[in-house]
C-alpha cells in the first residue's frame, strides 16, 4: 500500500491523519506542495518529490492549504489515472462559490438566494433584487475573508468601487447572496463518503461564525434531515470528504451556504467525539481497495 | 529521533520547546511572541517564520 499526502505544511489535521495512517500499519510519504515540480508533458512514472515515481501511488490524500497548488496538483494526477481523494472534479466545484452555487441549485438542494454580475452597475441590480442586506463574496477563498454584509444601496456602491479600483479580474466577479438571519450559528456538517459522520454549531456573535473567525464549536446531533441534505449535497458536488456549511432558515429550514474540499477539523472531534481524522482515513484506504 | 528539544523563536528569540512528537514542516506557535512558526528541520532543530498566508489559502 504505497500513500502519498500532498500538504502545504503540517496543521493539527495532518498531524492526527498521519497517526490515523500510522494506526492502519501505513506510513504515508508526505510531499509538500513546495517541492512539486511535475513535467506536464510527460506521464506518472516521472518521480515525485519522494522519490517515487507518481505511478506507484494507490492513492494521494490532497490536503494543500493552498487552493491553486491543490487543484492543478489533483488535474494532473487525475489525467494521469493516479487515485486521490478528494478529486479534481469535486476540488474545482468545491473551490469556486459560484460553480457551487449552481451545482447545487441543478440538483435542487436548499441554499440562499444568489446572483452574479461583471460590472459595478449590473452589480448594484443584483443586490436590489436580492434585496438589502446581502452579502458580496469573492467567489474563491476561505475563512471567511473579504466577506461583506452590505445593508444599503451605498454602502454597497462603496465596496464596488473599491473592489473595481483596487481589486484583480477576480474582485471584478460580483457574486451575492441573500443575508440570512440565522440564530448566531451555523452548522458545519463532515461526510465522509456516503455518511454525514458528525456536526458541530458553530455559534458567535458576529454574522461570521467561521471558528477560524472565533466561532465556538459545540456537538449538532446528525438529524436524518441534515443527513439526507448533506449526503445529498455532497454527492451533487462529486463527493468524498467534504464539509458542509449550512444555515437554518426559519422559514426554509437548512439551506447549504458553502462546501469545502479541504476540511479543517481540528475543533470538531472533540464535541463531537468522532475521531473525524480515523474516518477520513478509513475512506481513503478504502479508494485504494483496503477493506475498512 | 530529536536531539534537541528547543530552539530560538526567529522572531522575538525566546526559546521554543518542540513536542517528542514534532515533524519537519508542522507549524507551532511561539509561546513569547505568538508568531507563527515552522519547523523546517528537526535535526538540529531550526524553526522559521511561517509563510504569510496567501489569497488562495484555506479549506
Amino acid at each position: 500500500m504505497r500513500v502519498a499526502v500532498l500538504v502545504t505544511h503540517i496543521r493539527p489535521e495532518e498531524k492526527l491523519l498521519l497517526q490515523a495512517f500510522q494506526a492502519h500499519g501505513v506510513a504515508p510519504d508526505v510531499i509538500l506542495d513546495r517541492d512539486l515540480d511535475f513535467d506536464l508533458t510527460a506521464g506518472p512514472q516521472q518521480p515525485a518529490p519522494s522519490g517515487r515515481a507518481w505511478a506507484d501511488y494507490d492513492v494521494v490524500l490532497e490536503r494543500c492549504v493552498s487552493t491553486s497548488r491543490g487543484t492543478y496538483a489533483l488535474a494532473i494526477l487525475n489525467t494521469w489515472g493516479i487515485t486521490t481523494v478528494n478529486t479534481c472534479h469535486t476540488a474545482r466545484i468545491c473551490e469556486d462559490k459560484l460553480l457551487t452555487t449552481v451545482t447545487l441549485a441543478r440538483h435542487h438542494i436548499p441554499q440562499p438566494a444568489a446572483r452574479v454580475a461583471f460590472t459595478p452597475e449590473s452589480a448594484l441590480q443584483s443586490l436590489e433584487t436580492l434585496s438589502y442586506p446581502a452579502v458580496l463574496k469573492p467567489v474563491t477563498g476561505s475563512w471567511g475573508r473579504l466577506l461583506a454584509r452590505v445593508p444599503s444601496p451605498e454602502v454597497a456602491e462603496s465596496i464596488i468601487e473599491h473592489r473595481q479600483t483596487l481589486g484583480g479580474y477576480e474582485q471584478h466577479i460580483y457574486y451575492a447572496q441573500a443575508y440570512v438571519n440565522k440564530p448566531q450559528r451555523d452548522i458545519r456538517a463532515f461526510v465522509v463518503g456516503d455518511r454525514t459522520i458528525c456536526a458541530i454549531y458553530r455559534t458567535s456573535s458576529h454574522w461570521i461564525t467561521n471558528t477560524a473567525r472565533g466561532g465556538v464549536a459545540t456537538n449538532c446531533p446528525v438529524t436524518p434531515e441534515l443527513d439526507e441534505l448533506c449526503v445529498r449535497a455532497a454527492r451533487a458536488v462529486g463527493g468524498g470528504v467534504l464539509a458542509l456549511d449550512l444555515f437554518e432558515d426559519g422559514e426554509r429550514g437548512l439551506l447549504v451556504n458553502e462546501i469545502n474540499h479541504t476540511m479543517e477539523f481540528r475543533n470538531s472531534s472533540a464535541p463531537t467525539g468522532v475521531n473525524i481524522a480515523a474516518e477520513v482515513v478509513d475512506y481513503v484506504l478504502a479508494q485504494a481497495g483496503v477493506p475498512a | 529521533m530529536i536531539t534537541h528539544t528547543t530552539a530560538p523563536c526567529p522572531i522575538c528569540d525566546a526559546s521554543v520547546r518542540v513536542a517528542s512528537d514534532a515533524m519537519e514542516n508542522e507549524l507551532i506557535a511561539c509561546p513569547d511572541c505568538g508568531a507563527e512558526l515552522e519547523i523546517v528541520s528537526l535535526q538540529p532543530l531550526t524553526l522559521a517564520e511561517a509563510p504569510e498566508t496567501q489569497e488562495d489559502w484555506g479549506e
